[in-house]
């Protein structure tokens, strides 16, 4: 009876995992499709074939420096939420104070909060301070929720590493900086680099806070394909099909770079990978 | 420093100072224009200091778009956890495909909305290959409605956030020391009883903070519910109502009066949610011999 419910269980994973991948697959072939296809209303395939929508595509919006943008903004927020983050998590998890409660709530709410609740009035201060529309700005506005984010993710993987490895280090008569630098980092490294993919697949996707604080200049990618969506007047849906490809390769790239280097399931080193014993 | 002296007696633990820059940059670029918002939501164009709240709680087309979207985040919500737990608990241990398998249930983070919203309207639409191929089998042989109303939202929504939700579960699940598992299973745990009692309450912090984090996302759905839904009708959600009163009616202080209760609403669910996390244990879970 046992036998028979974990195959039935098995099974029934299997299958909506395959479900769910073969039709995100499909949905992706029909933009894929639709990108290089001169007319396509209604038939299993277009009638003809061209790569135009690219090439379009690449021209009108200057793509280029967008990306050029995008990969400053992200990697500026990346590393600049590790800094702010990094160590107030470690606080957090190790040390009781008063306060603790109030400060963990500073953390949580932003991310808690939809982006346009305080995006709005964050481009006014922004504006008064004269760093909208600027790439600083930006990174500013994008900071916001990563930060915070860092904060998160970091906080349960640094309980989880057991306090005696610090006392060792303190007994030995190793400093605050050195404890950090010399144990914790390395013991860290794999939960840094997954907050460090996090943050960068959801800075590129990110599209109020860039939008409402960035300038012409600083737009990135996800804002420029927004606006070439709805703010350049009719437009043919394969143009726009072609705009989402050449997106989703650019996030692809990152993301696969990403895993070429975290295993998603080895986050955390210390665990073992075979059973030692049965 | 007022810090310092609070804690005079005993000698200041110099760790604190580290959660100071982070602290600061949450006050000045957070709490600072959320507080400016909140104020311009009680000064509203006309009518008292409730003037903007008493309005969205009296105009039909702006009240009910907290079900509206409610009616959406829950569902796709429950749907993403709910898919990710089982699915990530699977990945956890090492095999020939786990990487692989992993590898492909994330790319869909990669898509963005506009991707998936002109993607689930070619191929989900009345005409796409899913209602071709379900007619070709006569499987269904109506037209099949899935774009333009509450399903197509909903799509869209388990599409982009179930990668996330699975990234993060399963980085929670590989963090617990498979040895606990195994201890249970000496004294006789079977594998459901190893689920129940050994990796579900280590994981209830993290599957808390995933379900909070998946739910934000579900909350502020936008640009799929005017893509994909019908904006006018059924999908209404509450981030279209405060869109459209800060760039249509150019009325700030309604926008953020709206952009409050969304932001209160949330936070009860939220609330709800990491309140129990504190029922569970937390501590080491991987620690050595020590």
């Amino acid at each position: 009876m046992k036998a028979w419910f974990e195959h039935a269980w098995r099974g029934l994973l299997l299958g909506v995992m395959t479900l769910f991948v073969v039709n995100v697959a499909l949905m992706i072939a029909a933009v894929a499709t639709s990108s290089f296809a001169r007319r396509w209303l209604g038939t299993w395939l277009p009638d003809g074939w061209t790569t135009n929508w690219y090439v379009a595509a690449w021209k009108e919006f200057q793509l280029g420096s967008v990306l050029w943008v995008t990969v400053e903004v992200v990697f500026a927020v990346v590393l600049l939420s590790l800094v702010i983050g990094v160590p107030a998590a470690y606080t957090l998890a190790r040390r009781n104070f008063p306060g603790k409660r109030l400060l963990m709530l500073l953390f949580l709410l932003p991310l808690m909060v939809p982006p346009i609740t305080y995006g709005i009035p964050l481009a006014t201060v922004l504006y008064k301070a004269q760093l909208a529309g600027t790439i600083n700005g930006v990174i500013l506005a994008n900071l916001i929720p990563a930060a915070p984010f860092v904060i998160l993710v970091m906080t349960p993987f640094i309980e989880q590493i057991d306090q005696n490895l610090e006392s060792a280090a303190r007994v030995f008569g190793a400093s605050t900086a050195r404890m950090f630098w010399h144990v914790l980092v390395p013991l860290l490294a794999p939960g840094i680099l997954a907050a460090s993919l996090l943050i960068l697949v959801r800075t590129i996707a990110l599209f109020e806070l860039t939008f409402l604080t960035a300038g012409p200049d600083s737009q990135t990618l996800v804002v420029a394909l927004y606006y070439a969506v709805f703010a350049a007047g009719v437009r043919a849906p394969q143009s726009v099909d072609a705009m989402a490809m050449i997106y989703m390769l650019v996030t692809l790239v990152w993301l696969l770079i990403a895993l070429r280097f975290v295993n998603p399931t080895q986050l955390v080193s210390r665990v073992r990978e075979q059973p030692l014993t049965a | 420093m007022s810090a310092t002296a609070s804690l005079s007696r005993a000698p200041f633990d110099r760790a604190l100072l580290l959660v100071v820059p982070a602290a600061a940059f949450m006050l000045l670029l957070f709490v600072y224009p959320f507080l400016y918002g909140l104020g311009l939501s009680f000064e509203p164009k006309e009518g008292g200091a409730l003037g903007n709240y008493k309005h969205f709680f009296t105009t039909d087309n702006l009240w009910p778009t907290i079900w509206t979207t409610l009616r959406l985040a829950l569902p796709a919500t429950l749907i993403n956890v709910g898919l990710a737990l089982p699915i990530a608990y699977k990945m956890r241990v090492k095999t020939r495909y786990q990487r692989w398998v992993t590898t492909i249930l994330v790319v869909p983070i990669t898509l963005g909305t506009v991707l998936i919203a002109q993607g689930a309207l070619t191929y989900f639409g009345p005409r796409g290959w899913l209602s071709q191929t379900l007619q070709l089998f006569h499987i269904y042989d109506g037209p099949i409605r899935l774009t333009h109303n509450y399903w197509g939202v909903l799509i869209s929504l388990v599409i982009s956030g179930f990668p996330f939700a699975f990234l993060l579960i399963l980085s929670y699940i590989t963090g617990i020391d498979p040895v606990l598992a195994r201890a249970a299973a000496t004294l006789g745990a079977d594998r459901a009883a190893q689920f129940r009692h050994i990796y579900l309450p280590l994981l209830a912090p993290g599957l808390a903070m995933c379900f909070c984090l998946a739910f934000v996302q579900a909350f502020s759905v936008f640009p799929s519910a005017v893509l994909l839904g019908s904006p006018a009708g059924p999908t209404r959600v509450i981030s279209i109502a405060a869109y459209e009163a800060a760039f249509e009616q150019y009325d700030y202080s309604l926008a953020s009066a709206i952009a409050m209760i969304m932001g209160f609403v949330q936070l009860v669910i939220v609330a709800a949610v990491l309140s129990m996390r504190n029922l569970f244990y937390r501590g080491p879970v991987v620690g050595g011999k020590g």
